[in-house]
């Protein structure tokens, strides 16, 4: 058996090659961030039914809301298509993040965390580079429901840059959900039991807004004070304002402030998390 | 010249179960060292520890004389981990997966992809690289995970288990992998479970149960210091075989015993010594011996003297309680 004294400088024996680097550098956490964001994208290269559930989501929330709800909200489902599709942008940003803690939680049962783990790479880089990838899941959604709703009858009544702007905020919105994704899938016990977790956060925050019903004075006083204080409501509105017209510039601040709140809350504590994660 | 893995005293607890309890050994500058035990015994937790990816909770550990916990990014620099279950993306191909890791290590596009091609070569996966590696065997799978442990060039490498659950054929090929490997001075650090395994592949064997070392040294050491040897002697003619084993009794003191179909007679012997008095008194009476041998206890034989237990003793299932209860205390430390 060894004594090791740990007290004194190691003998080191000779090492081949560069001495090792202590830390390691800004610049090689983005580009180890973009590799594992080009494993995200390479995987769906193979496997792209991984993009069934953000292909058909979107179709079949929309005809079923728009059927449902369209005679009794909007009197017809013409108006309320332009209502709606606004409002799934926003539910379906938020539902999109859900396989992100999934595949993560996967990941690390396979062991290719640990792989990652014992690389030379920043700690940070594995999760970012999985949020950055899941870009894909977001213009999937996106590109869904503005053609699936444009063959309906939907029409943009913006100008092209305010609806490249919708479109921008939802993505921000939807970096920064990403994140809870990721936190729910480094704490989760296995992969199945991540979307169960991620639907209790999910549905209060996605139903109890306005995407579905904008006049929300109907709404019981408590509901209403959470619909007020929901960032979906927010994006939805925002989304509204900018694709079809109306209020705009609160709902975009809140929805930003609401983005930067969720990361600053959840991308350290999900990183400590990865780091421990055993 | 101090050794390249040098671990002392590591501790590690999981809620009820001591994983690690005083640990320690080394491995010298192109050597291999086998963590040989059973399920539980706290292999994986000491190549967790090793690998930068636990923290002990007592003693240390160093690759290289950088310390696994306060440098542990100089170690990550210098290691390469190959994990229990093949730790390589089922959704990229071989060559994509050789690729990302390449990157990873900061290599530029064509040099990553070189080194992969070179590698998927020698391994033997060529025609297979551009595959998905879910639809790989588990032999290439784990071929493909050594591959994948060897892009950085690394100076020490674990292999955790990395014939588990393989066939005698792909097994062998893993084998022949490792022996490779030390050839270019790369000091190896494997665990496993097989006492065939350690006696094939290891330059020194650390024996662990219950998170210590209870025994360490090469095979051969390792086998003599349960003392206890094996005396066969097979009469040429078979119906002798009562008369041998009444000699042996008489020289060893022990009761040996007899298979009458082949006359084969064993017994253990403590003193070498034995085998020329053996020799001696079957020639007096003129017995011919077809078979005469003195042979050292096999590994399971060393195992049993050791730990009190059988090597393949299941009784102890504490790695597959590990990640639960490694879970729970993460659990305790967010809530």
């Amino acid at each position: 058996m060894t004594t090791l004294d740990i007290t004194s400088p190691a003998a080191r024996p000779a090492v081949p090659g560069p001495e090792p680097k202590k830390r390691v550098s800004g610049r090689q956490m983005v580009a180890n961030a973009l590799t594992l964001a080009w494993r995200n994208i390479a995987q769906l290269k193979h496997s792209p039914e991984k993009l069934l559930d953000v292909t058909l989501m979107p179709i079949v929330f929309l005809l079923l809301f728009l059927y449902v709800f369209g005679g009794a909200v909007a009197g017809s489902t013409h108006s309320y298509l332009q209502v709606l599709l606004p409002g799934l942008v926003a539910q379906m940003t938020m539902f999109a993040t859900m396989g992100l803690g999934t595949a993560l939680n996967e990941d690390i049962h396979k062991g290719v965390f640990d792989r990652f783990r014992s690389l030379p790479i920043g700690r940070s880089s594995p999760l970012i580079g999985a949020v950055l990838g899941d870009t894909a899941r977001f213009l999937t959604v996106i590109v869904v429901l503005t053609g699936f709703g444009s063959a309906l009858g939907f029409r943009f009544h913006t100008n092209v840059l305010a609806v490249l702007a919708a479109f921008g905020l939802a993505y921000v919105f939807y970096l920064a959900v990403c994140w809870i994704s990721v936190l729910i899938g480094m704490i989760a016990p296995s992969p199945e039991t991540v979307q169960g977790i991620a639907f209790i956060f999910i549905m209060p925050l996605v139903f109890g807004s306005s995407i579905l019903v904008p006049n929300t004075k109907t709404f019981p006083g408590w509901l209403q004070a959470w619909v007020k204080v929901n960032p979906i409501t927010h994006l939805a509105d925002a989304v509204r304002g900018l694709t079809v017209g109306g209020p705009t510039s609160t709902h975009v601040l809140y929805t930003l402030a609401w983005a930067a709140g969720i990361v600053l809350v959840t991308f350290p504590i999900a990183v400590r998390m990865y780091s421990r994660r055993v | 010249m101090s050794a390249v893995i040098e671990a002392a005293g590591l501790e590690k607890r999981f809620g009820e179960t001591q994983a690690l309890a005083g640990a320690g050994f080394s491995a010298e500058k192109g050597t291999v060292l086998a963590l040989l035990g059973p399920n539980g015994a706290g292999k994986t937790t000491a190549v967790r520890v090793l690998s930068t990816l636990l923290k002990p909770d007592g003693g240390a550990a160093r690759i290289c004389g950088y310390d696994v916990v306060h440098e542990a990014v100089q170690v990550r620099q210098l290691i390469a981990l190959t994990g229990q279950y093949a730790s390589v993306d089922d959704e990229l191909t071989g060559s994509e997966n050789l690729v990302m890791i390449g990157r990873l290590l900061g290599l530029g596009r064509a040099q990553a992809k070189d080194k992969a091609r070179e590698l998927l070569a020698r391994f033997g996966l060529t025609d297979a690289a551009k595959r998905a590696t879910k639809t790989y065997s588990g032999g290439m799978r784990r071929r493909l995970d050594l591959a994948a442990s060897l892009v950085g060039d690394p100076q020490v490498i674990f292999l955790d288990e990395p014939t588990t659950g393989l066939d005698p054929r792909a097994r062998n090929q893993v084998w022949d992998t490792v022996r490779g490997l030390t050839a270019n001075g790369v000091t190896v650090l494997l665990t496993t479970q097989y006492l065939e395994e350690a006696d094939e592949l290891a330059d020194h064997i650390a024996v662990i149960d219950r998170g210590r070392v209870v025994a360490s040294g090469t095979a051969s050491e390792l086998k003599a210091t349960t003392g206890k040897q094996t005396i066969e002697v097979r009469p040429a003619d078979r119906f002798r075989a009562p008369e041998v084993a009444e000699l042996v009794t008489r020289l060893t003191g022990e009761t040996p015993e007899v298979r009458t179909e082949t006359g084969l007679v064993t017994a253990t012997a403590v003193d070498p010594a034995v085998l020329s008095e053996l020799v001696q008194q079957l020639g007096q009476r003129g017995i011919v011996a077809a078979e005469l041998a003195l042979r050292l206890p096999s590994l399971d034989e060393v195992f049993l003297a050791l730990t009190g237990h059988s090597a393949d003793d299941q009784n102890v299932n504490e790695d597959e309680n590990h990640e639960s209860s490694e879970e729970l205390a993460d659990a305790g430390r967010t809530a």
